[in-house]
């Protein structure tokens, strides 16, 4: 069943006194949780759970051909599965607007941050480059798939190693990984903000998203400690004011400061020790 | 609790995790209760839960379930759709419910059936009977109607007698502490309606305590002293 | 000359099995089947009103089972999105699953199962059967037993229990492993999944269907076990 419209009220009114349902600060995440190397058969892979809500992504690479335009250059794919598991409301079939949209938000804050350098994934030009295919899946839904997805992604491109190439073929040998890592740059990190009521929002449950009357992502990397906005995305049915615009961009720059250097210690935790094991039940 | 976990019930041994299919008691003495069916001289599990010997009668308390409403039981549900003869109501359960104008303690007129209950506004309602696919709902009765503020929480359906207690005991015992109204429907919807938003959220929490953890002997006790521990 | 097993196992004797109940808050019922290498997660929900109508079942509930693999779990990505291969497991998944659950409770319902495969090493499909038996059993559907799987073959001549996709692949001498995915209800004995492939003569095949049903009873303890594990512990986590 789905929120009440009464319940949706209460959470309004808490959030007018700055009081969320379980007892966090209107601008504070869930306990974050990342683990490394959850999925064997993939070249990279992370599971993160944000509060109950839990995403895996895992990256495959393979060799490809170049665009046209971009002939020293490798490509990125990234794919979203909502699949019947991680909520009632998602349907099995061909992807849905919200799995589209996640992939493509997720992309374009990897994309425009230049995390991955692409000139490193380059073969032989104008022949051969590598792809690198991300994939993710939600396991569950307890809102901020988004932000989730996003570090999921990002956690599974650190993870990653290239596989062992056969030089003759120029074909791959899966399953047999090199020493060597992904050429990655500065890492983004993605924050969505929620607007309900009066009240913006970090990090909603489910009951919150559901209240939600807009929402807006940012990706966000560092650069020489600037904080640079790579990817914006609005979302929800509700407009904006250019002063909430204004105020909302304030608060994505100053948390994002805040929270950032924690993931940073996360993720190098993470690398540290990749798991044997994997999920715990809830 | 590893003495739960094996073996089947016996005159010493009155609970028993069991699995569906599994043999909870052996002999023509036991006879067969909620979730359970007698096959020769067994008693099989037909659900996952806690088995419990109460007299002869062995039962299983299944470890969650899906609502099957029952006639007269007090449900909450939500409006999901409006027709032109009364309402669709979700009360979370595996059939949807409807709520027919005639079942309304006020007199309506057809034309202005949304503006006594529209889209998204909780009930309390009674189940007046049950068809083959289908549940009728009725308000006709005290204490059902619309519900106006407070909270709604969700809970699963087989730990709403834990969460009302025997003779209501758990469930007002929370009422007195919190200083809130609260109804707990039958299909585990609960509504809570207190002065200040912090004994709803207070109520919510022992609430949801005790649906976490339903087996626990002594639970009042202890939900006693949760609760006046966060006061 | 027998087949040796590159991980040293005994020709009956499966990987290691992890089973956990509950990965998926949010689902009425879920669970994670590992054999070995191979993980499953199945998340059940459900029995809830079937739309549209005209699909429902008046006698009893409906079971509906969508198995798919992640794509980045094996080792040449799989395009995301269901195959006719997924599709055909779905089918026997959910033939495998009817026969124990007691759907005549519930007309007119629907029963949705979800099976994901995060890592693949062979035996995917039964390790969602696993999955799922006990993710329907943790969603409190009414149940007259489990169900267990397990896939046995054929190989170099020789029985042996759960292949992995090294020893699916063998071959020796011209002769290609025959690969057997079986799923017994392991309290009345009775076969809910039967699938072949390879070459096996009549014998040895009734000789693998044996040892599969030996095989699945040890399975079956570790559902068990996983199934009343959760219990115990929120039994344990008292707050004082």
């Amino acid at each position: 069943m789905e929120i009440a419209d009464l319940t949706k009220k209460r959470i309004i009114e808490y959030l007018d006194e700055k009081k969320r349902f379980d007892k966090r600060k209107l601008l504070e995440y869930r306990n974050i949780k990342i683990r490394f190397g959850i999925s064997k058969q993939a070249e990279g892979s992370a599971s993160v759970r944000i509060g109950k809500t839990e995403v895996v992504a895992g990256v495959k690479l393979d060799i490809a051909e170049p665009y046209t335009d971009s002939p020293d250059k490798g490509s990125m794919m990234v794919t979203t599965e909502l699949l019947p598991l991680a909520s009632e409301k998602f349907e099995a079939g061909p992807p849905r607007i919200n799995a589209i949209e996640l992939s493509r938000i997720v992309d374009r804050g990897i994309r425009e941050s230049g995390f991955i350098d692409f000139k490193k994934l380059c073969i032989k030009k104008g022949e051969k480059i590598w792809m690198v295919f991300i994939d993710i899946y939600p396991l569950n839904d307890d809102g901020n798939l988004i932000d989730t997805s996003f570090l999921a992604a990002v956690s599974a491109l650190r993870d990653a190693f290239f596989p062992k190439m056969d030089e003759k073929k120029e074909k791959v040998e899966y399953g047999k990984l090199t020493e060597k890592k992904l050429p990655l740059k500065e890492m983004p990190f993605m924050l969505t903000i929620h607007k309900i009521g009066k009240s913006i929002i970090l990090d909603p449950i489910t009951e919150e998203e559901e209240s939600s009357e807009a929402r807006v992502s940012f990706a966000i990397s560092p650069e020489k400690k600037e904080a640079i906005i790579n990817a914006i995305q609005k979302g929800g049915e509700k407009e904006l004011t250019k002063k909430e615009v204004f105020e909302i961009i304030d608060v994505a720059i100053g948390e994002w400061k805040r929270i950032y250097p924690t993931i940073v210690e996360k993720i190098t935790e993470a690398e540290k020790r990749p798991e044997e094991k994997i999920i715990q039940s809830g | 609790m590893e003495k739960y976990q094996q073996g089947k019930i016996s005159e010493e041994k009155t609970r028993v995790i069991v699995v569906p299919g599994e043999v909870i008691a052996s002999g023509e003495s036991y006879l067969p209760g909620d979730n359970t069916k007698r096959e020769d001289k067994d008693i099989i599990a037909n659900k996952f839960g806690l088995a419990e010997k109460e007299g002869r009668l062995v039962k299983v308390i299944p470890l969650a379930e899906k609502y099957m409403p029952r006639k007269g039981n007090v449900v909450i549900g939500k409006i999901i759709d409006v027709t032109f003869s009364g309402w669709i109501v979700d009360i979370n359960s595996c059939y949807s419910a409807f709520l027919s104008v005639k079942e309304c303690a006020k007199f309506l007129n057809k034309n202005n059936l949304i503006e006594y209950l529209d889209f998204g506004d909780m009930i309390i309602a009674e189940v007046l009977e049950v068809r083959h696919r289908a549940v009728d709902l009725t308000l006709k009765a005290r204490g059902l109607g619309k519900i106006e503020n407070g909270i709604i929480i969700k809970i699963n359906s087989s730990k709403v007698p834990r969460v009302i207690g025997r003779g209501g005991s758990m469930v007002n015992m929370i009422k007195h502490e919190s200083e809130c109204r609260i109804t707990v429907g039958q299909n585990g919807i609960a509504w809570i309606k207190g002065e200040k938003l912090e004994n709803e959220l207070l109520a919510k929490e022992a609430i949801m305590l005790i649906a976490t953890k339903p087996f626990v002997e002594g639970l009042t006790e202890k939900i006693k002293k949760f609760l006046e521990s966060k006061k | 000359m027998t087949y040796k097993r590159s991980d040293g196992r005994e020709a009956d004797e499966t990987r290691k099995i992890r089973a956990e109940v509950g990965v998926v808050p949010r689902a009425d019922g879920s669970a994670l089947f590992a054999f070995g290498d191979t993980i499953a997660i199945a998340a059940v929900y459900g029995p809830k009103p079937l739309h549209p109508q005209h699909l429902q079942n008046p006698e009893k509930g409906l079971l509906r089972c969508y198995y798919d693999m992640m794509s980045f779990s094996v080792g040449e990505r799989k395009r995301p999105g269901p195959s006719r291969r997924s599709s055909e497991i779905s089918f026997v998944t959910t033939n495998a699953l009817m026969p124990a659950l007691q759907l005549g409770n519930f007309p007119g319902t629907v029963v949705d199962v979800c099976i994901s495969i995060l890592q693949a090493n062979a035996g995917t499909r039964c390790a969602g059967i696993n999955a799922a038996s006990m993710a329907l059993a943790h969603a409190g559907i009414s149940m007259s037993d489990l169900v267990t799987a397990v896939s046995v073959g054929q190989i170099d001549g020789q029985i042996a229990v759960d292949l992995t996709k090294e020893e699916e692949d063998y071959e020796s001498g011209g002769e290609k492993t025959t690969d057997i995915p079986i799923s017994f209800l392991p309290l009345s004995g009775k076969i809910s999944l039967l699938q072949l492939d390879g070459g096996i003569k009549a014998e040895k095949l009734k000789e693998a269907i044996e040892i599969a049903q030996k095989t699945c009873s040890k399975i079956y303890e570790e559902q068990k076990k996983a199934l009343k594990n959760i219990i115990s512990r929120k039994e344990e986590k008292i707050k004082e």
